[in-house]
């Protein structure tokens, strides 16, 4: 307002000059239009990102999600409880018993750290929250900021244009939608905010060569590491694109600037997370990044010899000398320090990352997880939408126009597509890049297109809007000079994209309220008369231990349930979802694998109480413990040689029915999660003890339990918990 | 202390026939005073009360209340309004087929599971029901229904040459307290049949076993195939000390209770010594002295840790810290707690194994204790006590106890051999420093 009124003043004031200062007066007015709208949409972008993650609170309730998110909670809870401190120094003895876990040194923190500072705010401005509240509204409100940091990326990347697209595409995106609805209260869900940051700062610092931003960007880094284990994405991901820009000539001062600053303080400030310590200087993932350090080292000071010699012959021998000694001195040391285990190999993941069969072969326990396994295509189609054509076209714009920051995006989109592609969870950590390249695809396009449709009909359009139009357009427009057709084809193109935008739209929103919504411990099922039946089974048992069992019990189950019980039924676990030791997971798998008195002495090795096991047979949940049973066989064998899959399987074949295998039916797990159901008939017109999760009737319906009684089963025998029996007393 | 006693079981006949319970849940078994109280006495035949009434007046005369049924009494129970009657049962019944009452095959297991104390007797002719108990209890009696133990060298000589199967044995078991301090001369009259003992359960043991030269058959007709039992694995009398410490006596010969043979006069075969008297009676009054608690019965209390120098309890040690253990130990000598001596008590810090395993000294006052150091290794452990010594009940105790590594800030601050490096910094960025401001502002 006080600009508009100081251009009235001056315009009266030199009034002769009229022409000129109305038009400048009125660009003024356009510019001041274009960032009220731009700040609007960004607002209303803010806002949609936050209120389309809200579905999972209207459709069920307030809660925390899944697995992880409850030791999360947990975790916070004890940090706003009692300090930063107590819960830096955490040993659990809850977890992993009768090892135990050190909570605070094998976490990675900034998750917790943030919901409890936000937590801390809003008491302190008199707001009483409670922290699941917090918790649960933690993933929306970071990916809310997200959009604007892709806004900012994009500005920075092409225009604000651009920026403001990406910043919608980005709200309403299910690759993140999935990670990051009210509840889902996860490392990743801030943790993606951190890596857009950090890389938008990062080429910021690029763009710039200042010393600010870099360290901006080493702040940045440091908040992604105490975040989320990704952050190797970035470790590895930017000394690739300075490796490419060295590779392509593009060596500049602002690149030695901004890789050195945030490289050195991001590492030592990296290193300050107990989790993460050494393995900066000492873990093979992380050699890339020092490797391009010193390079870049090698490159400056050859710099400046070539300055000082101002002879290229010369300069020629001792570039030869200079670079094949230092990379033999790289390669020696990289050698040795391999060698003498001062440097550690590379973990399963990241070999699994290079390899998809690679976890498949050797580490079952992380083959197992579903997040783990390979993507489908039906799932990118899923998550991207028209984003996965749009990425193309895209990388099409980005190679038209390459700069340093181009460079980048279309680096980051390249290779998370490709970990999209071996992981399905890596789609998450893709999204970002492909929100951004098709937001350019996008914005170029329109921009052309709406150059196209506004041009005066004699003045035609300027040679550089033809030459940056989009891939159909430009060569119709190249070739049909007639105006009038090129205008319609414009306008309809331009309808076509609207189109298409606006179906992404709707399959966001569908996809959000139909598919990433649900918490997956409270499930929801359509009944026979098409109303919504909830099934509440897991809280029921957790519950159920938290007031029924002793307080020192111990619970044994699958890995799965470990931070729930944990968290909801606060009983002692055998093992949790923190799948740190193998060798005690196998345990457990042998011991579910097992006959029943193998896994009775089994059991009383590790205290156990109680076996919580889940079972979908007679809700039709396939996700239950008889279908990733096979993995518990794989894992149990992994260790203990007396495990063999072939045991519990027929011709290759995995089955429950009569035609099982005589292991299978008679092992531990085969009996607790069919105990008694022989008797229960489940669906009209079929025989008692049908499986409905696996739709055949059950090979062994006598099922007697000799060291375990069932001590609670709930309503829809989801959960079935039972009690490990005292040794006989007269045996 | 007796008259107090004896009031105490006037009021409990008065009222037992009537409706309180009360009045007798003070006198029944408890930790405090383990000794059995009341006893039910199940009798195949009226005239055993008689024929063995030195065993009863002896239980009679220690205080026991015994309470004489009719295996086929139709109001027997042993439980009413969940509460048990009785704390022990004899079974003097061994050709009862069905028990009248509530009373049945399981409602005995239960009762020994709820930790009570049992008696059986069986003879030539003994029921599948004491057969079930016996084996429910890990003694298998000589399927052969006829067969009985028989011995053609360790018998007891008679005035009539008979058919060997009054044995005379003096193969006991050596515990001075299941058996008693005073030392069983003379050999032991055993008439009955013979039992093995189920290798799958290791609680129980035999107390009299027979001679390598016997073996189980009907003495009657000729022996047409090997016995199913010979030689040193018949037993002739075994207890079992079930994992609830519940004590239960079996014993395939009823006659060994009974006065005639408690009175006898015995000659083994193939000796010249001729006891005037037989080892039953001393056998039988210690043995059930033992199997009813009055002798060999442990209470641990008061187990205790703490860091040394200290004296309360942590909820949670670091590694490497110095402890303190102590636990106390009594004995009950049936009538009160006396201290327990003994040299061989154990304490183990458990974690999956035990990663300290420490003899406790004692003060000869019924405490034990001794000190250590936390292991290196973090997690939760527990302080482990599993006393388990022939003839007395077992000990276990278990206390869980977390053990944290350090703290952050526990650690040394300053390593001496670090000093290299802390200089190589400190002198770096000294260095640089100087460096940066010679660079900076020398033009």
């Amino acid at each position: 307002m006080a600009a508009t009124a100081t251009a009235a003043a001056r315009m009266e004031k030199a009034s002769d000059l009229i022409p000129i200062f109305s038009t400048k007066a009125w660009k003024l007015k356009t510019k001041q239009q274009e960032l009220l709208i731009r700040v609007s949409i960004l607002l209303l972008v803010y806002i949609l990102a936050f209120m389309t993650r809200l579905f999972s609170v209207l459709r069920y309730e307030s809660m925390i999600h899944e697995f992880d998110p409850y030791f999360n909670y947990r975790t916070t809870l004890f940090l706003t409880e009692k300090g930063f401190y107590e819960f830096w120094n955490w040993f659990d003895s809850e977890s992993w018993y009768p090892l135990g876990r050190i909570i605070g040194g094998t976490l990675y923190p900034g998750l917790m750290v943030t919901a409890a500072i936000i937590y801390w705010t809003l008491r302190f401005l008199r707001f009483a929250v409670h922290i699941r509240e917090v918790c649960v509204l933690t993933a929306p409100f970071f990916a809310s900021n997200t959009t604007l940091v892709a806004y900012f990326f994009g500005k920075e990347l092409w225009d604000s244009g651009a920026g403001l697209v990406a910043a919608a595409l980005i709200a309403i995106c299910p690759g993140y939608i999935s990670r990051s609805v009210a509840g889902s209260y996860d490392n990743e869900g801030v943790a993606i905010f951190a890596l857009l940051l950090t890389f938008y700062l990062f080429v910021k610092a690029v763009n710039t060569g200042s010393l600010a931003w870099a360290l901006a960007s080493a702040f940045g880094y440091f908040y992604m590491v105490s975040a989320w284990g990704g952050y190797v994405f970035i470790i590895n991901l930017i000394p690739l694109y300075v490796m490419v820009l060295l590779v392509t000539g593009r060596y500049s001062m602002r690149l030695y600037v901004a890789y050195n600053c945030m490289y050195i303080l991001g590492m030592l400030l990296a290193m300050q997370i107990r989790f993460v310590g050494f393995q900066h200087v000492q873990s093979g993932e992380h050699m890339a990044a020092m490797g391009v350090f010193f390079l870049m080292q090698v490159f400056y000071f050859l710099d400046w010899v070539k300055h000082q010699l101002n002879d290229p012959k010369l300069f020629h021998a001792f570039l030869r000398i200079t670079v094949s000694s230092a990379v033999g001195l790289g390669a020696i040391a990289l050698g040795v320090g391999t060698a003498s285990g001062y440097i550690s190999p590379w973990t399963g993941r990241f070999y699994s990352l290079l390899d998809p069969t690679y976890a498949k072969d050797h580490i079952p326990i992380i083959a197992s997880v579903s997040e783990h396994q390979p993507t489908a295509w039906s799932s990118f189609m899923f998550d991207f939408h028209i984003l996965l054509i749009l990425f193309p076209a895209g990388l099409y714009f980005c190679f038209k126009r390459l700069s340093d920051a181009t460079i980048f995006i279309v680096m980051y989109g390249l290779t998370s597509m490709y970990f999209a592609g071996v992981m399905v969870r890596l789609i998450l950590v893709a999204t970002p890049a492909v929100c951004l390249i098709s937001a350019i695809a996008v914005s170029a396009t329109i921009k052309n297109l709406t150059q196209l449709v506004r041009a005066k009909p004699k003045t035609s359009h300027s040679g550089s809007g033809k030459g940056t139009t989009g891939t159909k357009t430009s060569s119709k427009g190249s070739f049909d000079q007639s105006l009038p057709f090129q205008r319609n084809g414009a306008i309809a193109l331009l309808l076509g994209a609207f189109y298409l935008l606006s179906r992404y739209a709707i399959h966001c929103t569908w996809v959000t309220s139909e598919a990433y919504s649900s918490p997956s411990i409270v499930l929801a099922a359509r009944g026979a008369h098409g109303n919504r039946v909830i099934f509440d089974d897991y809280r029921e048992a957790y519950f159920w231990l938290r007031q029924n069992t002793p307080p020192d019990a111990k619970v044994m189950s699958w890995w799965d349930y470990g931070y729930q019980i944990t968290a909801m039924g606060n009983r002692t676990v055998i093992v949790d979802n923190n799948t740190w030791n193998n060798t005690h997971i196998a345990t457990v798998g042998r011991a579910m694998s097992s006959y029943e008195d193998e896994a009775y002495e089994i059991m009383k090795s590790l205290d156990v109480d109680y076996v919580l096991v889940v079972f979908g047979g007679v809700t039709g949940y396939s996700s239950d413990d008889i279908n990733k049973f096979l993995w518990m066989v794989r894992i149990g064998g992994g260790v203990f040689p007396v495990i063999k899959e072939p045991d519990y399987l027929v011709n290759g074949e995995y089955r429950v029915d009569k035609g099982a295998a005589p292991k299978m039916l008679n092992c531990l797990m085969y009996k607790l999660s069919y105990y008694r159901f022989g008797e229960l008939t489940t669906e009209y017109g079929r025989p008692p003890g049908y499986d409905r999760a696996r739709g055949v009737e059950i090979g062994n319906k006598d099922i007697k339990l000799e060291y375990l009684e069932e001590a609670f089963t709930t309503s829809n025998w989801i959960v079935r918990i039972y009690k490990v029996k005292p040794p006989n007393n007269r045996w | 202390m007796t008259t107090n006693l004896k009031l105490r079981q006037f009021v409990v006949v008065v009222f037992f026939s009537s409706i309180s319970l009360l009045p007798i849940s003070t006198l029944s078994f408890s930790a405090d005073s383990p000794t059995d109280r009341r006893i039910l006495v199940l009798l195949d035949d009226v005239s055993l009360k008689s024929s063995h009434s030195i065993f009863f007046s002896s239980l009679q005369s220690r205080g026991f209340e015994l309470d004489f049924k009719l295996a086929d009494d139709p109001k027997l129970t042993l439980q009413r309004y969940g509460q048990y009657l009785y704390d022990g049962l004899i079974l003097f019944a061994p050709t009862t087929e069905r028990f009248g009452g509530s009373l049945d095959l399981a409602a005995v297991l239960n009762f020994v599971d709820s930790g009570h104390d049992v008696i059986v007797a069986a003879d030539a002719n003994a029921s599948d029901l004491i057969r079930n108990i016996a084996s429910e209890c890990g003694v298998n009696f000589d399927e052969d229904s006829s067969a009985v133990v028989i011995d053609h060298t360790s018998y007891a000589v008679s005035e009539t040459e008979g058919d060997h199967t009054l044995i005379a044995s003096d193969t006991l078991i050596e515990s001075e307290v299941i058996l008693g301090k005073k030392k069983i001369e003379a050999p032991i009259l055993f008439k009955g049949i013979g039992h093995s003992l189920n290798a799958k359960n290791n609680l129980v043991f035999k107390v009299l076993s027979a001679s390598s030269t016997a073996y189980s058959a009907d003495p009657n007709s000729k022996l047409s195939h090997p016995p199913s039992l010979d030689g040193s694995t018949i037993s002739l009398v075994s207890v079992l000390q079930a994992r609830n410490n519940a004590r239960v006596l079996i014993c395939g010969s009823l006659e060994m209770f009974s006065n005639q043979l408690l009175r006898a006069g015995v000659q083994k075969a193939g000796q010249s010594k001729k006891h005037a008297k037989s080892g039953n009676e001393l056998f039988v009054i210690e043995l059930s002295k033992w199997v009813f608690h009055e002798r060999g019965h442990l209470k641990a209390v008061n187990a205790r840790h703490h860091k040394i120098g200290e004296s309360d309890e942590p909820a949670i040690y670091r590694i490497n810290d110095d402890l303190e253990y102590s636990v106390e130990i009594y004995e009950w000598s049936g009538t009160n707690w006396e201290p327990y001596v003994a040299n061989d008590v154990q304490v183990q810090f458990y974690m999956m194994s035990p990663y300290v395993l420490k003899t406790l000294s004692t003060n000869e006052k019924g405490l034990y204790h001794t000190s250590f150091k936390v292991p290196d290794v973090y997690g939760v452990f527990q302080f482990k006590v599993e006393y388990q010594k022939l003839g007395y009940t077992s000990l276990s105790l278990s206390k869980q106890i977390p053990v944290r590594p350090f703290r952050h800030n526990e650690y040394e601050r300053f390593i001496t051999t670090a000093f290299p490096y802390y200089g190589a910094s400190f002198s770096t960025m000294l260095g640089f420093f100087i460096f940066s401001i010679v660079y900076l502002y020398s033009k």
